[in-house]
Parts: C-alpha cells; sequence; structure tokens
C-alpha cells in the first residue's frame, strides 16, 4: 500500500449555467500573454457538440491516453522509441485551426477612417499574424447549440446511439443540451506526463497537481497529443507547452482556485482524496465495464485507522488527512457514488468528477399546446420512470461518463431521482410517504444520506465547498533550504523574461 | 597569415564560444532552450520539409562524426569499390534530401504567414547558413568525388592537430576554396550554435528510453 493524496475535485453539472464566468476568471489570470490568446484552461462546452479543440474525443485522430495492446498498457500515441523518432513531425498534433485563430480587431480604424458614405468598420486582425483575417471560428462557436449542423451532429459520443436515439434529440420539441465545463483533471495516470520525451511534466507528490516545467519543456509537443483531454496547450511564441496549474498559489493561500471560486453556479467542489499508488495500475488495465468501479475502489476511506497510519507512514501531514475527512469530494464520489470521472476509458484516471445532470422536466407540446399532464403527479409513476424517458439517452451519458457501463449512471441518476422525489415530498407535500420511500428505495439510498445529499448540493457553504488543504509549501521548502537563502538566490519565479529563445 | 586566422583560430574561438555561451545559457537562461516547434501553426508543408530536412542532415552529420573518430574503420569501410560507390551514392542522396528539406522548409517561414510570424532574425541567419553548408557540401561530393576517402587524408588530420593543440593546416589549405568554405562552414555552424535554436540538438531526450513513464516529484523525499 503507497498512501497518496490528490486534490480533486467535483463540478455538478446539474448546476452549471453555462455562463463561462469560470473561463473568463482564468484566462484574466494565466492566459492573457502572447502565444496564449487561444488557451483556454477552463472551457465549458455545449454538450452535444464536438467540443474544444474540435472532436477532442476523437482518439482515432488525436490518439491520447492509453490503450490495451496485448494486456499492457500503453500509450495510444506511440511507445518510447517512436517518441524519438516521430521528434522531428508529431503527425497527431492538432493545430492552431482545430482551436482557433486567436484575433483583435482594427479599432483605430474606427476614428482615422477618411470620411466617406458608409460607416467605417474595425476589421478583424489576427493576433499571431497582425494581418486582417477572416474569422471562421471562435471560443465556444457551437454554444447553445449554435451551427448544430456541423457541430453537434458530429459529436463522438453519439456513436454510441441507435438511429432512433439520435433522431429523437434533434426533434425540435425534445431538443437538448447541457454544458461541460472541463478543466484539466490531474490525473493519477497521466498521458500527458507519460508522454514528455524531455520528461518536463511532473505530478506534484504532496497533492497531486500536475505541473509543466518550463525550464524543462524543449517544445517536442508530444503532450498535446498524449493528453487525450487536449488540456496542455502550446504556447506559438514562447515555443513551451503550458497548461492548468489549478491555481496553487492560490491553493497555497488557502484560497480555492480561481474558476471554482468565481463559479456562479456554485457547482464545483474542492477536496482532498487518499489513494492508494500501487494500484493505479491495475485499475487502469480492467476491462472498459469496470472501469468505474475499479477507480471508485483505489480511493480509500480517510476515516479508517488502517489507512490513516499507512498515510501517516507515508509522510502526509494530520492537516491533509483532516482535509480528507472533510472533502465533499470523498462524499460525492466514494461515499455516495454520484460523481463520475469524464471518459474513463481514456484510461488516465481523472481526477475531476462529475454528477451527471438531471433530466429536463417531461413535458411536450400536444397538439400545439404545452402538455405536461404526466408531470404533475398525482401518481409516481412518472417521476420514477423519468429515467427511463430522459430526452438524452442514458447511452449518451454513459458514453461520457462510464465507459459504455450505462448500469453506472443508471445507478447515478436513481439515487439523484430519490433526491427529488424525497425533497419534493418533504418540502412540496404532494408527494405520499409511501411514494417517497419507494423513490429511496429504487435509488437504493436513504433518507439521511438524501437530505446530505441535498444539503450539500443546494445549501453549502463556501467553507463546505472548498476544503483546502493546508499545503504550506514555504514549510516544505524550509525543510531543504532556508526561505531567505531561496529568496536570495533564486528569487520569486523567473529571473529572466519567459521569452522566446534565439 | 589570412590562412591561419581562418583555419588556426578561427576554429578554436567558435568551439569556446559555443562551448562558454552554451552553457552560460543552460545554466542561466534554460527556459529560452526549445526546438521553437511551429508545426502548431502551420502543419502540412513542414512535414515535407522537416522530415527529409532532420534524416538526411543528422545521418551525414553522423557519418562526418564516425570518420572522425574512427577514421580506420571508416577506411575499411569504404576500401571495396562496390562500397565506397554505394557510400558516396548515399550521401549524395541524404546531401540532396536535407537540400530539399531546408529549401522548403525556407520556403514554408517565407510563404505562410503563421511561420512568419514567429520567425526571429537569428532564425533566418541559421536558415540560410544551413542551406549554404549544405549545397556546399552537396557540390564537393558532386565535383570532388571520393570524398568519403580525401576526407580522412585531409579534414581528419586537422581536425585532430585542432584537438592536439597543434594546428597544422597545410592539410586543408591547398584544398578547392568550394572544399574550404565547407569546412570553415561547419566551425560556422559551431559558432552559431548557442545563439540560435540549434541548441535543441544537444538536448535530444534520450533518457526517455529509461525513464520511469510517470514522473512524481516530492518535495522532501525521494520518489518511489
Ligand atoms: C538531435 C536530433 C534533432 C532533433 C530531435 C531535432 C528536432 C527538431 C524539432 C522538433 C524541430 C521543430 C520542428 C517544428 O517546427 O515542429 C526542429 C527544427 C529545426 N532543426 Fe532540428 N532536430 C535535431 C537535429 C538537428 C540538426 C542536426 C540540425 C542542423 C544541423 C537541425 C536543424 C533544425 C532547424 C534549422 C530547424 C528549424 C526548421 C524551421 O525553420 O522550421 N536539427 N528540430
Ligand atoms: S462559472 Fe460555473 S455555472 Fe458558470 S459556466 Fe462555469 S462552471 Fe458553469
Amino acid at each position: 500500500m503507497d498512501i497518496r493524496a490528490q486534490v480533486s475535485m467535483v463540478f455538478h453539472l446539474d448546476k452549471c449555467i453555462g455562463c463561462h464566468t469560470c473561463s473568463v476568471a482564468c484566462k484574466n489570470i494565466w492566459t492573457d500573454r502572447k502565444g496564449t490568446e487561444y488557451m483556454w484552461w477552463n472551457n465549458v462546452e455545449t454538450k452535444p457538440g464536438t467540443g474544444y479543440p474540435t472532436l477532442w474525443e476523437d482518439q482515432e485522430k488525436y490518439k491520447g491516453g492509453w490503450e490495451k495492446k496485448g494486456g499492457e498498457l500503453r500509450l495510444k500515441l506511440q511507445g518510447r522509441l517512436g517518441a524519438l523518432t516521430n521528434i522531428f513531425f508529431n503527425p497527431y498534433l492538432p493545430t492552431v485551426d482545430d482551436y482557433y485563430e486567436p484575433w483583435t480587431y482594427d479599432y483605430e480604424n474606427l476614428f482615422t477612417a477618411p470620411e466617406g458614405d458608409d460607416q467605417p468598420t474595425a476589421r478583424a486582425i489576427s493576433m499571431i499574424t497582425g494581418k486582417h483575417m477572416e474569422i471562421e471560428a471562435g471560443p465556444n462557436w457551437d454554444d447553445d447549440y449554435g451551427g448544430s449542423p456541423v457541430y453537434a451532429s458530429n459529436d463522438p459520443n453519439l456513436e454510441a446511439l441507435t438511429d432512433d436515439e439520435r433522431e429523437q434529440m434533434s426533434e425540435i420539441e425534445r431538443v437538448v443540451f447541457f454544458y461541460l465545463p472541463r478543466i484539466c483533471n490531474h490525473c493519477l495516470n497521466p498521458g500527458c506526463v507519460a508522454a514528455c520525451p524531455a520528461g518536463a511534466i511532473y505530478k506534484r507528490g504532496e497533492d497531486g497537481i500536475v505541473l509543466l516545467s518550463q525550464e524543462k519543456c524543449r517544445a517536442w509537443r508530444m503532450c498535446i497529443s498524449g493528453c487525450p483531454y487536449k488540456k496542455t496547450y502550446f504556447n506559438w511564441s514562447t515555443g513551451k507547452s503550458e497548461k492548468c496549474i489549478l491555481c496553487y498559489p492560490r491553493l497555497e493561500s488557502g484560497q480555492a482556485p480561481a474558476c471554482f471560486h468565481s463559479c456562479v453556479g456554485r457547482i464545483r467542489y474542492l477536496g482532498v482524496l487518499l489513494y492508494d499508488a500501487d494500484q493505479i495500475k491495475n485499475a487502469a488495465s480492467v476491462p472498459n465495464r469496470d472501469l468505474v468501479e475499479a477507480h471508485r475502489s483505489i480511493i480509500q476511506d480517510p476515516f479508517d485507522p488502517q489507512i490513516i497510519a499507512a498515510a501517516k507512514a507515508n509522510g502526509i501531514p494530520d492537516g491533509m488527512i483532516d482535509a480528507a475527512q472533510k472533502s465533499p469530494v470523498y462524499k460525492f464520489v466514494k461515499e455516495w457514488r454520484l460523481a463520475l470521472p469524464l471518459h474513463p476509458e481514456f484510461r488516465t484516471m481523472p481526477m475531476l468528477f462529475y454528477v451527471p445532470p438531471m433530466l429536463p422536466v417531461l413535458a411536450k407540446i400536444k397538439d400545439g399546446k404545452y402538455d405536461n399532464a404526466d408531470v404533475a403527479s398525482k401518481s409516481l409513476a412518472p417521476l420514477l420512470s423519468s429515467l427511463e424517458r430522459a430526452r438524452l439517452p442514458l447511452q449518451y451519458m454513459a458514453s461520457l461518463f462510464s465507459a459504455g457501463n450505462d448500469e453506472v449512471v443508471a445507478a447515478s441518476y436513481r439515487k439523484l431521482i430519490a433526491v427529488r422525489i424525497y425533497m419534493r415530498h418533504k418540502t412540496v407535500g404532494d408527494i405520499s410517504e409511501e411514494e417517497a420511500l419507494e423513490a429511496l428505495r429504487a435509488g437504493g439510498t436513504t433518507a439521511e444520506e438524501v437530505e446530505a445529499i441535498y444539503q450539500l448540493t443546494a445549501k453549502p457553504t463556501m467553507e463546505e465547498r472548498f476544503v483546502v488543504p493546508p499545503l504550506a509549501r514555504e514549510v516544505a521548502i524550509e525543510q531543504t533550504i532556508d526561505p531567505f537563502t531561496r529568496k536570495r538566490e533564486g528569487g520569486f519565479g523567473f529571473r529572466h523574461a519567459p521569452q522566446r529563445g534565439g | 597569415m589570412f590562412d591561419i586566422v581562418l583555419f588556426a583560430v578561427f576554429p578554436y574561438v567558435a568551439v569556446i564560444i559555443a562551448v562558454v555561451v552554451g552553457l552560460y545559457r543552460y545554466f542561466n537562461d534554460r527556459f529560452t532552450y526549445s526546438s521553437l516547434s511551429s508545426q502548431f501553426l502551420e502543419n502540412r508543408i513542414l512535414f515535407f520539409g522537416t522530415v527529409p530536412w532532420h534524416y538526411g542532415v543528422i545521418i551525414i552529420l553522423s557519418a562526418h562524426l564516425f570518420a572522425f573518430l574512427v577514421p580506420v574503420l571508416w577506411g575499411d569501410l569504404i576500401a571495396d569499390q562496390t562500397r565506397l560507390y554505394i557510400m558516396e551514392l548515399t550521401g549524395l542522396s541524404l546531401a540532396l534530401m536535407s537540400i530539399v528539406g531546408i529549401t522548403i522548409l525556407i520556403a514554408r517561414r517565407f510563404r505562410n504567414v503563421r511561420a512568419k510570424a514567429v520567425m526571429s532574425f537569428m532564425d533566418w541567419v541559421l536558415l540560410f547558413a544551413l542551406l549554404t553548408q549544405v549545397i556546399l557540401g552537396f557540390w564537393t561530393a558532386l565535383v570532388y568525388r571520393w570524398g568519403s576517402d580525401w576526407y580522412l587524408h585531409t579534414a581528419v588530420p586537422w581536425l585532430y592537430s585542432l584537438l592536439l593543440l597543434n594546428p597544422e593546416i597545410q592539410h586543408v589549405t591547398a584544398l578547392p576554396w568550394e572544399v574550404k568554405f565547407h569546412m570553415l562552414g561547419g566551425f560556422l555552424l559551431v559558432l552559431l550554435f548557442p545563439f540560435t535554436r540549434l541548441v535543441h540538438i544537444v538536448t535530444y531526450p534520450l533518457t526517455y528510453l529509461w525513464r520511469p513513464i510517470q514522473v512524481v516529484i516530492w518535495n522532501r523525499r525521494v520518489a518511489k
């Protein structure tokens, strides 16, 4: 047993309103520099949709993540020798067109244009070349189904569906979508780390944050393909890859990452998970059906005295264990089994989990009228069966969150439905007690658990949502080098402006 | 006198600057050590330039180095006529490959606005220096036949004399000007090394072959 701690995340998709506040908060802090304009370390995409960069989920195109070959887990991109021979040219690299070419506008023309018969315009100027350009795509071009024939209908997850299911999703009265906010998953078995020939990417032992050393990166650009989530980005100006750093400077001073802190829907939870690092390889190698269960099973109970002892033996400080016991992520992922990893079949063991979005209200237009007759619950049947009649086929959610195993997603949904029915029984009172109890049974849950889920979902305080462990990096540095010596020798961060080399 | 400066002084200057500045840059501004890939900005033409260029130039350079390091083995290798033919022919085709490659790379930097946008002055200097160098090499091989043989009796003794700090420039001063320029061009590139992206050569990530596939860094304890 090799117990380690990981700062982990849960995004509750039911609460996301798709406002992109998170993305903007991140951009303002980290990616407003030259070469990073196109990067969105945090982005929010509409699902179904092709996402950012386009078709990132299609690993036949980008070769991200791992695959099992002859029983062995190996990078889909290439073997070790392959990395050294493909190094001159990476055949699976997304280019700027797969994201979008960043631009600004020629505002000056509005002031300096000579007088004429028509209004002057501010034409788009590329932020790469400085030349005029035609805008063909931009961030969230497909937001809320914009251009859906091009985007939504090319979603790789639709492959899991039957023709009927696909048709039903685009039927006009039943049309449905939800938002999927994405940041780096700070995986346990990261593809980016494994793919980097220079060994520039690493996982911090103490908290599991995956970082990319700007000093060691040599622009071999394999991480961009290696990460199946496309969450490392190439800075075309400095010739270095960059990625989400989970706002570690904020975490180290006790604050939640900027995207978490700013989230308007309060969908985000942050907390520590303890896991057994010895089991990573096995858990990442099980058949697709069992991936979610294997993932859950390497996460350890922070209250178990044996685990605590093993954690302490591994040098995990008490503060970290304490944080793990209070972790909202542990509750959502392990205790309640509601939150699921995104595309576990990529086998990187992502440590960002999603509570799947609840199903839209079950009304439809009948004879030109809004007909919600089966919703207004006289009996329980409509609500209980809402899973089977969901507008988003369960198979679609399974393709996203459980490597195709719809039983896993269904179990999560049944519990969420139980919460809905039970709380309605309690607060509105139009559902009888027997019905509420039946819902609890169907969801495999209890009244206390439902109350707890409701509490943490609907009314959590900031301290309950973000249980930031004491990372105390300055203390850690003290062990190896006196902070004042370090300050004198190393200063804070870069001694040279991070500029492109010759 | 001029020959002395060129063939006995310049090589030392080039190598010393390359080593000193290269190390200085590595230890003081490692951030700038990068191959500065532009594949993200332009993908298609790059393939047809960078692949022939790198495979061509790396194999040829290795042959130069091999013949210099173990001249006896090299001599044995080309002692047989068929093998000599094969060697010369391979060399010529590889040289042609790198010329085509670098020409495409240069054309790409001129014609593709995005690829051009990230060019620095030194990038241009380097590209043209390399183009000149491979053309001179190709020309030498084409016009002054059997270079794989006479290289052993001209450049190699000269290089060894430089290595032994006892320059004997008479091994090379009588050679035709194209050949001499090619030799000086080599040292010019050595000189350019620390000031350009050529530094990416010494960062070839060989350790990837054996390093643990996952990297975990601890603040205090040694990784398992
Ligand atoms: C040791 C093995 C080498 C490796 C792994 C390597 C790798 C690379 C890579 C990844 C690039 C960037 C290509 C891109 O834009 O994506 C590059 C560019 C370049 N390399 Fe190398 N290289 C090697 C050896 C050499 C050598 C020996 C030379 C010349 C003597 C050379 C000259 C160049 C030049 C001039 C460029 C820039 C090309 C351009 O302008 O697009 N490389 N190299
Ligand atoms: S800020 Fe929160 S609610 Fe808004 S888009 Fe981001 S994740 Fe969704």
